[in-house]
């Protein structure tokens, strides 16, 4: 499943990210921040009542701010 | 090296906390520039090293890696590579990493002990980490990396005495390039004693801060009180400093027969940079709300919160934090318009910022407001006075919110920016740090006060003082500004605008506050005119304009693109001068729309 079915709470691993679907910029920062594949990440929050945009990950120790549009392009399985 | 003192750069990762090592390491002796040829800001200071020898320090802009993807990046890399044309190359590194976040941040680390260049580890925000239930193990690390780890608590000055230790050490023993034996990951991973779960504080506030609805209402009242503060804890600072250009006022008309050098210093002098720092205390209230929002760390929540609305007129959650700084100052938050990855979002992003609602347009909106809107209160704990500034406030966030739709539509027509950021963890922020960073903005503000506003306000004097007038005749009038202003009148008169409301517009163009020093030096020479002793500004202006005219002022001043250093910065930031043209066309236009709308209106309700 995408990391946007995800649900929140439940870690997952990385399988597969569509570099294809995301700008260069983007898929850049992603890498430096350690979203890439076989990082572990798992939905935290989700913004705002109406689009379900934008997402907060933990990947890491970390806490990353995304878009909707990249967590389509993000594949991964559940870690359990 | 030729006797030159040691250069030692601080980099790493935004968030690793390397401002605040950088402020314990030098404490209060700063230099604040910028790097020659761009506008990204350049911190230096002086330390020394426990033999005594003095180093120089140099803190670099934040960066995930040495492949830049934004200007502040750029100067990092070219800095340490040693590109970086008239900045001269560091003679070492301090490799700044957030113990707490490790795996990451090592990334970064890898490619920096790459290069050829003398480094040590400072493990920073140990105690922060251990809290978090991660226990980390400086020697294995150490070995790994094949540089000295020096465990560091910036904030609490913890570990700085080992880490100068270990700089005198490595600083001038060449050390060869090496590459990683093994990823971050897996030194990371090794380097770890013991980790449980993460992050306890920061998950549970972030249930709060980043809940739908809840932390949207938590943003708004911050907001709210921040701007209530703004006048509420104002009051009482600003009335000692009107209270001492008073005295000095006295003094020199004690001191000094009437005649022009007397009326040089009270009204040219006192009048005009008076009026005007009295404002510091607002100013400084507006910059500490804002440097706790950005140390709590709070302010990258506040961009998450937004993103989905920003993303609506085509901008995202990284406009936010420009935007917000752009309420202090349109200058500091064009410039952070760098941090914005996506080129048409950051253009579009420059272009509204100034009609966020800077503090130098508070004394102006203080001023009117003081004078024409009643203290009462509407609410408990929300008076009139500063219900309406709050309004002034939105008024230049719905125009924002317009200018961006259409910019991004029609202009830059993007397809929508990009949002991708990191939240850093919670922090309690330090008091030195904000200190010193309220300490350098109080300090520009009084330098521009010194400099460019003491000038335009004699310059204004003397404009308003010659030539004389014959008996019988208003000194204004007949003064070079009453005629020039006679020119511009006729312009501005359909929205309202009297002849002291379209003299003050002029000299607005410097610097905004300008509008009340102009209207301060005006009064008091009319006064001296009269032959009456000079009133409050207030009053004065209360008996004079109707308030339709002053919320016409008002609304004009919400959208007016007056000040010059702003365009001159929006023309660096672009590279030309057509975006910089555009902006000041839009927004005129805009102003001169919008006030005399308003006029039209209060006139016709009678007001």
């Amino acid at each position: 499943m995408t990391l946007d079915t995800l649900p929140l709470g439940t870690a997952a691993r990385i399988t597969a990210i569509d570099w294809t679907a995301i700008a260069d910029s983007e898929g850049h920062r992603l890498r430096a921040l350690g979203v890439d594949i076989g990082a572990t990440i798992e939905p935290l929050h989700r913004g705002m009542l109406f689009g379900r945009d934008p997402l907060a990950v933990r990947v890491g120790r970390m806490t990353v701010a995304l878009r909707r549009k990249v967590a389509l392009a993000i594949e991964c399985e559940s870690a359990s | 090296m030729t006797g030159a003192v040691p250069l030692i750069a601080l980099v790493g990762n935004p968030n690793a906390g390397k401002s605040a090592l950088f402020n314990a390491l030098t404490g209060a002796r700063q230099k604040i520039g910028n790097y020659p040829g761009v506008t990204v800001e350049r911190k230096s200071g002086r330390a020394a090293l426990p033999d005594g020898r003095p180093v120089e320090l140099l803190d670099l802009p934040g960066a995930y890696s040495l492949t830049p993807y934004s200007l502040d990046e750029a100067v990092t890399r070219d800095v340490v590579l040693g590109r970086f044309e008239g900045q001269r190359r560091p003679d070492a590194l301090v490799v700044v990493v957030d113990a707490g976040n490790l795996d990451n941040h090592l990334r970064f680390t890898l490619e920096l002990l790459a290069q050829d260049l003398p480094a040590v580890v400072a493990l920073n925000m140990v105690d922060l980490a251990k809290r978090d239930g991660l226990t980390l193990d400086p020697a294995v690390l150490a070995a790994e990396l094949g540089v000295p780890v020096v465990e560091t608590v910036a904030v609490r000055k913890r570990g700085l005495d080992a880490l100068s230790e270990a700089l005198a050490t490595v600083l001038h023993r060449p050390r060869a390039a090496s590459a990683p034996a093994k990823d971050a990951k897996t030194i990371a991973r090794v380097a770890v004693i013991s980790e449980t779960q993460t992050r306890q504080w920061t998950r549970k506030l972030d249930a709060i801060f980043l809940h739908p609805v809840g932390g949207l209402l938590v943003l708004l009242g911050l907001l709210f009180v921040m701007f209530q503060a703004v006048y509420a804890w104002s009051e009482a600072p600003i009335g000692w400093i009107e209270g001492g250009f008073a005295i000095a006022t006295e003094a020199i008309n004690s001191a000094l027969p009437e005649g022009l050098l007397r009326s040089f210093l009270t009204d040219g002098v006192i009048a005009g940079v008076g009026s005007v720092v009295v404002f510091l205390p607002q100013i400084l209230i507006l910059f500490l709300f804002i440097l706790m929002l950005e140390a709590t760390g709070y302010m990258t929540r506040a961009a998450y919160l937004m993103d989905r609305m920003m993303a609506g007129v085509g901008l995202s959650g990284h406009s936010f934090i420009p935007l917000l700084s752009s309420f202090a100052c349109a200058i500091p938050g064009i410039m952070a318009t760098r941090s914005i990855m996506d080129q048409k979002e950051r253009l579009a992003t420059i272009l509204i910022a100034p009609l966020m609602t800077c503090s130098a347009r508070l004394p102006v909106y203080t001023l009117i407001i003081g004078a024409f809107i009643p203290a009462q209160s509407v609410g408990p704990g929300i008076g009139l006075q500063g219900l309406v500034l709050f309004l002034l406030y939105i008024g230049g966030i719905v125009g924002a919110i317009l200018a961006a739709a259409v910019i991004q539509r029609f202009v830059t027509k993007s397809r929508g920016g990009s949002f991708l950021l990191e939240m850093p963890r919670y922090q309690m922020p330090h008091f030195k740090d904000i200190a010193i960073g309220l300490w350098q903005r109080a300090w520009i503000f009084l330098r521009r006060a010194g400099t460019i506003i003491f000038v335009v306000s004699i310059v204004l004097w003397a404009l308003l003082t010659f030539p004389k007038a014959p008996e019988g005749q208003s000194q204004v009038e007949y003064s070079i500004a009453g005629r020039i202003t006679s020119v511009i009148e006729p312009v501005v008169a359909p929205i309202g605008f009297n002849h002291d409301m379209a003299l003050a517009i002029i000299p607005a163009m410097a610097a905004r506050e300008m509008a009340v020093s102009a209207l301060g030096t005006t009064y008091a020479i009319e006064a001296e005119d009269d032959d009456a002793t000079a009133v409050a500004l207030g009053p004065k202006l209360a008996a004079d304009w109707s308030i339709a005219m002053a919320l016409a002022f008002l609304v004009w001043f919400i959208f007016a693109p007056q000040c010059i250093s702003t365009i001159a910065v929006a023309r660096r930031e672009t590279n030309g001068w057509k975006w910089p043209m555009v902006m000041v066309g839009y927004l005129f236009a805009l102003a001169y729309v919008a006030a005399g709308i308003t006029y039209w209106t209060a006139s016709a309700f009678g007001l």
